[in-house]
């Protein structure tokens, strides 16, 4: 026994890592193969990033940001009034989310019990798990059927049940980080819970809370399933809050299979506007909590 | 942590009454939004339900099992496009499946500086932030061209296997599936790579210290001890797979004809409801709320399992 151990000892070259032997062979083969296997998940990016850039740049002048959608055969054109248009519905779908979402966070964050909490945080995961097409189902029915018309409204709406699980979860996880000590100093000298959330603990949050809703909100501009039948699409101006109202998405969904090249390059273009907004927002939000105190 | 705020009104017992009832009015406010953001989940499934019930009572169960969609002669049935949402779902897991754990392994074990990781796993998370119909756009005019030469080579080598048995169409269920595969990656990613990640330190070092490899340890020590967390991504990556919408209808063709071949066009319950829905009168629209309760119905068993196994995993 002690032989084969002194043995053992004595060939120095077995402490060292032998190159030749199978073992690392397979090892290194698989390293490669995984950093391979990245390379092809992220290979789709940088194409999408790059195609997007170099069809939509070509239509990237002053008439984009002027002009109405061209009709069928029509030369030029822009896609003005789609902006205002996603504007119009992001603002909606804030002003009804960001409030009940804000609020709903603060109290699965400061006042719930543990049980509630629970129930209701996995609802809301549930919640961002259900399909946006089904979202549009549901606006339709709820907005489009009783107020008879396809609308900006519904299309608001929509977007705003799609973000409200966001925005929970994103106030929900910023509150949490606020350090516990924050709330025993502002309860310590009297203050009530609703200044102490309201003053404070919301405040601290507060950075972290707008880079979440952004990113929600820059999400919500590219999304296209629930307004096709909520807000429906059209070329001209918003004409009103109860009528059917354009918007990029939409744009890129009507104008990407038809046969007319001067809407495929807007398509495009609009393309583009969705994808820059979507990289500005999430590259400035990751400087922005990578810089943050909490 | 809620407890902090919670005793306080314990000892209030010197403050204004109005400023009790400001307190109070507040906690109930924020309370009722929260169960109000739960309660949307069961509002979405009564409306639903509600507006599906004459499609209903028309087709019953046959609904699931008819083969046509026939708006002329007001015969509906969704087997083709559940065959689709299925098959093209399947599709994209195969696909995303492994690239997404071999992200997840790189991205949670050493290979690389904490900082260059860092970068990495935000780009993967970039992938899910385009917005979907732009994918659908890309997938026409780049994926679909791109893999014709692809397609034909399987039929032309493989044709005798049913999956394979038409000619490349272009649009179709394997560029959908693919489209798929790519916009359901950085969800498996992300949870099976917090999976690995939270790990205890000791089962790596003690997998060493007994002088396995790193690839063994890996394998045989940190896949199976993260294997319900990754099992968990999957599923909730199968959800949005099923679900997914806008690329999909771009590029799969649209046809209602059931077909097995991967090469020929296919139809999603979801991208039914994209092509559908705005024109649909009647019976047609009856019949495709139907159909979204049956999407709503499986999406929604798929999320409730993935989202018990991932907050299971996440307690340790």
């Amino acid at each position: 026994m002690s032989t084969t151990t002194q043995e053992r000892y004595s060939k120095s070259d077995e402490l060292e890592r032998s190159r030749s032997r199978p073992r690392t062979i397979i090892g290194t083969l698989l390293t490669i193969l995984a950093f391979i296997l990245l390379g092809i998940a992220l290979l789709p990016l940088f194409l999408v990033i790059i195609y997007v850039i170099i069809r939509g740049a070509s239509r990237f002048d002053l008439n984009l940001f002027t002009e109405i959608p061209p009709a069928a055969l029509q030369e030029g054109g822009g896609i003005a009034s789609a902006i205002v248009g996603t504007i119009i519905l992001v603002a909606i779908a804030s002003v009804i989310s960001i409030p009940i979402g804000v609020l709903a966070a603060v109290y699965l964050s400061e006042f719930s019990s543990g049980r509630i909490a629970r129930w209701i945080r996995f609802a809301t995961n549930v919640l961002s798990g259900v399909p946006s097409i089904i979202i549009g189902i549901f606006a339709y029915g709820v907005v489009v059927l009783s107020t008879g018309t396809f609308s900006a409204v519904a299309g608001g709406f929509a977007l705003a049940i799609l973000m409200l699980p966001v925005v929970v979860r994103t106030t929900d996880e910023s509150l949490q980080i606020v350090p516990q000590e924050v709330r025993w100093a502002s309860v310590g000298v009297g203050a009530s819970d609703f200044h102490t959330v309201l003053l404070i603990v919301l405040p601290a949050a507060l950075p972290a809370i707008l880079t979440g809703t952004t990113l929600a909100v820059a999400r919500a501009a590219g999304e296209t399933a629930p307004l096709i039948f909520t807000a429906l699409f059209t070329r001209y101006w918003p004409s009103g809050l109860f009528q059917p109202i354009p918007s990029l998405s939409v744009l890129v969904y009507n104008y990407a299979a038809v046969p007319y090249e001067n809407q495929q390059e807007l398509a495009w273009a609009a393309s583009l506007i969705l994808v820059l907004l979507i990289l500005l927002t999430s590259i400035i939000s990751r400087w922005a909590t990578g810089k943050s105190t909490y | 942590m809620t407890a902090a705020l919670g005793d306080s009104q314990a000892d209030n017992a010197k403050r204004s009454s109005t400023e009790k009832n400001l307190d109070n009015s507040f906690i109930w406010l924020t309370r009722i939004f929260a169960i109000g953001v739960a309660g949307v989940l069961i509002w979405i499934a009564v409306q639903v339900g509600i507006q599906s019930r004459r499609a209903i009572q028309e087709f019953g169960w046959s609904f699931w099992t008819n083969s046509a969609w026939n708006p002329v002669e007001q015969q509906y049935g969704v087997l083709p496009m559940i065959y689709g949402t299925i098959v093209s779902s399947l599709i994209a897991l195969l696909i995303a499946f492994p690239i997404g754990v071999a992200c997840a392994i790189v991205l949670s074990e050493n290979f690389l500086p904490l900082s260059v990781r860092r970068t990495l796993i935000f780009m993967v998370e970039l992938l899910a932030a385009i917005p979907s119909v732009v994918y659908g756009l890309w997938g026409i005019y780049v994926l679909i061209p791109f893999l014709k030469p692809i397609g034909s080579w399987l039929h032309d080598n493989f044709g005798w296997i049913p999956l394979f048995a038409t000619p490349y169409a272009g649009p179709g269920m394997l560029p959908a599936g693919l489209i798929l595969s790519i916009m359901i990656l950085p969800i498996l990613t992300a949870i099976a790579r917090d999976s690995l990640a939270s790990l205890p330190s000791d089962l790596r070092t003690g997998s060493y210290a007994v002088g396995s490899t790193r690839w063994q340890t890996i394998f045989s020590v940190l896949i199976p001890a993260a294997f319900s967390g990754i099992v968990g991504g999957t599923m909730l990556a199968l959800g949005r797979a099923l679900g997914e919408t806008m690329a999909v209808t771009l590029v799969i063709g649209n046809s209602n004809e059931l077909q097995l071949s991967v090469l020929a066009p296919a139809n999603t319950i979801a991208s039914l409801l994209a092509n559908q829905f705005a024109e649909a009168k009647g019976l047609q629209e009856d019949s495709l709320m139907y159909a979204g309760l049956i999407l709503f119905a499986i999406t929604l068993v798929v999320n409730i399992l993935a989202e018990a196994i991932v907050q299971k995993v996440k307690k340790y």
